[in-house]
């Protein structure tokens, strides 16, 4: 079930539209649920179905559809890091490296101890701050080096 | 640096005079985003005088095409035009749609709207929504910059608290209501109608035009959508009048633009400049290229438009009509530098993944030849390419274009087709080599 401070934030959502237009508020729903339970599951997409009173196959169409959602654990954080050309020609590559190599990672993978998972992300709209990651899809750290990487990584406990 | 309020890395506002310009202009101030800043600069002067004095809506129309403001979301469609399309009666609700769904690599001017001056975009989206009748406002947000997002829905708060938003503003029967909503992880929403299916709770597949959004968007209901910085502009156009706005521009591209300067520049950011300023000044606000390197190429307007090889670009100046003569486009103004240490096979090769990555599939010579491009090019930079890649290359982005529904096809199919024109013998080398011909140079020393 959803808790009441889930559905306390859906029904503001649901101040942005029109009444017959609940489905509306399915992205937020899906963020709000994803950020409260780390990541939607089947039963995660169909309580939003019924509490929105719309087709669990749309949610799920929603779901699959914008890559910040996660279908599958994705670990306490979830790091995803920019690749695009922007980031890539002030060597991204090298945060990625660091990453990988620190976590013990490949992309997609979710580390051992079940903290850490890596993802590929695609243009993040902060190119200046290049390169750049976001952590849990909420926090943005741009002007990344090896090193402040690792200050990052041993905030997050 | 990542606090959205923080200056710490705020881009440079001004114009090579040191004249503050339109869209950032807040930025000279200690607190830019702040409902006070943008009071004292005359903010919200604008629409109060228009909505009590009742100015008519065709007036404000006049204006704007007056002020040669074009849509600066990278099709540069005139505004005012645009703004007549919105049918004048209608009975129902319309709708106002802002568009700061940033996705297209090397774009991201709009956020520093939103976290720098978003009251500015506030006035301008409710004078837009005063002059086409809308009630209902949406501000739909790039899910990656959530910090940002909460700084407009704070800005949303404070000017509804001021009166500024809301019911029955400064006592007249004009209400305006505003949210901001958010995307979550997909390029296609930047199209407008992409972007209206993903506000109505729906995935983000761009619909058939016609019909355009102005008779048929939002819940089926005439909408008008614009870019941020189009609706950024207005306030300025309304305080200082059209013809001042179109003359801090050259002919056919009025006002200031943002440029989002990215890749191997000193000091990468936003830079608000008079639209005809030339390349190579913008570039020196920038710094110049990084760690005294040369200059190679320069995608001008995001991928979407044709990169340009250095000796081109250092003749052209920025905006519509000279980028045309260089045989590409302002889009968005997010200029990608690159400077002579880079991979050209490696660049397209990851602009291809990302066309293919965020093609939404609806139609099939985009969802199938982006992913067609994508493997060709795998195979090139893998050292398993052939010397008849590059016309296949040529020839499936040809097929893309023109095929589809939205423009992702052309905006894939351009980067292909422009980066094999100019970089052709370094492909060749890639492929005979099975290396890239930068990377052995720079080994070679």
């Amino acid at each position: 079930m959803l808790s009441p401070q889930i559905t306390e934030k859906i029904d503001y959502e649901l101040t942005k539209y029109p009444a017959e237009q609940s489905q509306a508020a399915v992205m937020s729903a899906l963020r709000i649920v994803q950020t409260e339970r780390g990541w939607l599951s089947n039963e995660s997409m169909s309580e939003v179905a019924q509490y929105l009173g719309m087709p669990e196959i749309a949610v799920m169409e929603v779901a699959s559809f914008y890559n910040m959602y996660d279908l599958a654990p994705v670990g306490k954080y979830k790091i995803s890091v920019c690749t695009n050309i922007s980031c890539m020609l002030r060597n991204s590559d090298e945060i990625v490296d660091h990453l990988k190599h620190k976590l013990g990672v490949e992309f997609n993978q979710v580390s051992e101890d079940g903290k850490f998972c890596l993802k590929e992300g695609e243009c993040m709209g902060a190119c200046g701050g290049a390169p750049l990651m976001i952590i849990n899809n909420h926090t943005m750290h741009e002007f990344l080096t090896p090193a402040k990487v690792d200050a990052i990584l041993d905030e997050l406990k | 640096m990542a606090t959205p309020s923080a200056k710490a890395q705020a881009p440079v506002m001004t114009d090579l005079n040191g004249q503050t310009l339109v869209c950032l202009r807040t930025l000279t101030e200690s607190q830019p985003a702040a409902l006070a800043t943008y009071i004292k600069l005359g903010g919200y002067q604008s629409l109060k005088r228009i909505v009590t004095e009742k100015t008519k809506a065709t007036d404000i129309i006049t204006e704007v095409k007056i002020s040669g403001l074009r849509g600066r979301g990278g099709a540069g469609f005139p505004t005012g035009l645009k703004w007549s399309f919105m049918p004048r009666y209608f009975d129902g609700v319309k709708y106002l749609v802002c568009n700061t769904d940033e996705g297209e690599p090397g774009t991201f001017k709009d956020r520093d709207i939103i976290r720098y001056n978003p009251h500015q975009l506030i006035e301008g989206m409710t004078i837009a929504a005063y002059t086409l009748g809308a009630r209902v406002g949406y501000n739909y947000i790039h899910g990656e910059i959530w910090q940002d997002y909460e700084t407009f829905e704070a800005a949303l708060m404070e000017a509804k608290a001021a009166g500024y938003l809301g019911e029955n503003l400064f006592g007249t029967n004009f209400s305006f209501d505003l949210y901001a909503v958010h995307g979550y992880g997909a390029y296609i929403c930047g199209e407008e109608t992409a972007l209206i299916e993903s506000i109505e709770g729906k995935k983000g597949q761009p619909r058939f035009k016609p019909p355009f959004p102005a008779s048929y968007g939002v819940f089926g209901r005439p909408t008008n959508v614009n870019n941020t910085e189009s609706y950024a502009s207005i306030p300025w156009i309304m305080q200082h009048g059209g013809a001042a706005f179109a003359d801090l521009g050259v002919p056919n591209s009025g006002g200031s633009k943002l440029f989002s300067v990215s890749g191997h520049v000193e000091k990468p950011g936003n830079y608000e400049v008079k639209m005809g300023t030339p390349f190579v000044d913008l570039l020196a606000m920038a710094g110049g290229v990084w760690h005294g390197r040369k200059l190679k190429a320069v995608i001008p307007g995001g991928p979407s438009t044709a990169v340009v090889p250095a000796s081109i670009m250092e003749a052209t100046s920025m905006d519509y009509d000279s980028l045309s003569k260089a045989r590409t486009s302002l889009g968005a103004g997010s200029m990608i530098v690159m400077d002579d240490s880079t991979c050209m096979v490696k660049t397209l090769h990851r602009l291809s993944y990302f066309f293919y990555e965020e093609s939404c599939g609806q139609c099939t010579p985009c969802r199938e030849g982006t992913g067609w491009v994508y493997r060709v090019l795998d195979r090139i930079v893998k050292g398993q390419g052939k010397m008849e890649d590059l016309d296949l290359l040529t020839d499936i982005s040809k097929n893309i274009s023109g095929r589809t529904i939205c423009a992702l096809g052309e905006a894939a199919a351009t980067p292909v087709i422009s980066f094999i024109k100019h970089f052709r013998a370094e492909f060749e080398y890639y492929i005979e080599h099975g290396k890239s011909m930068v990377e052995s140079r720079a080994e070679q020393g």
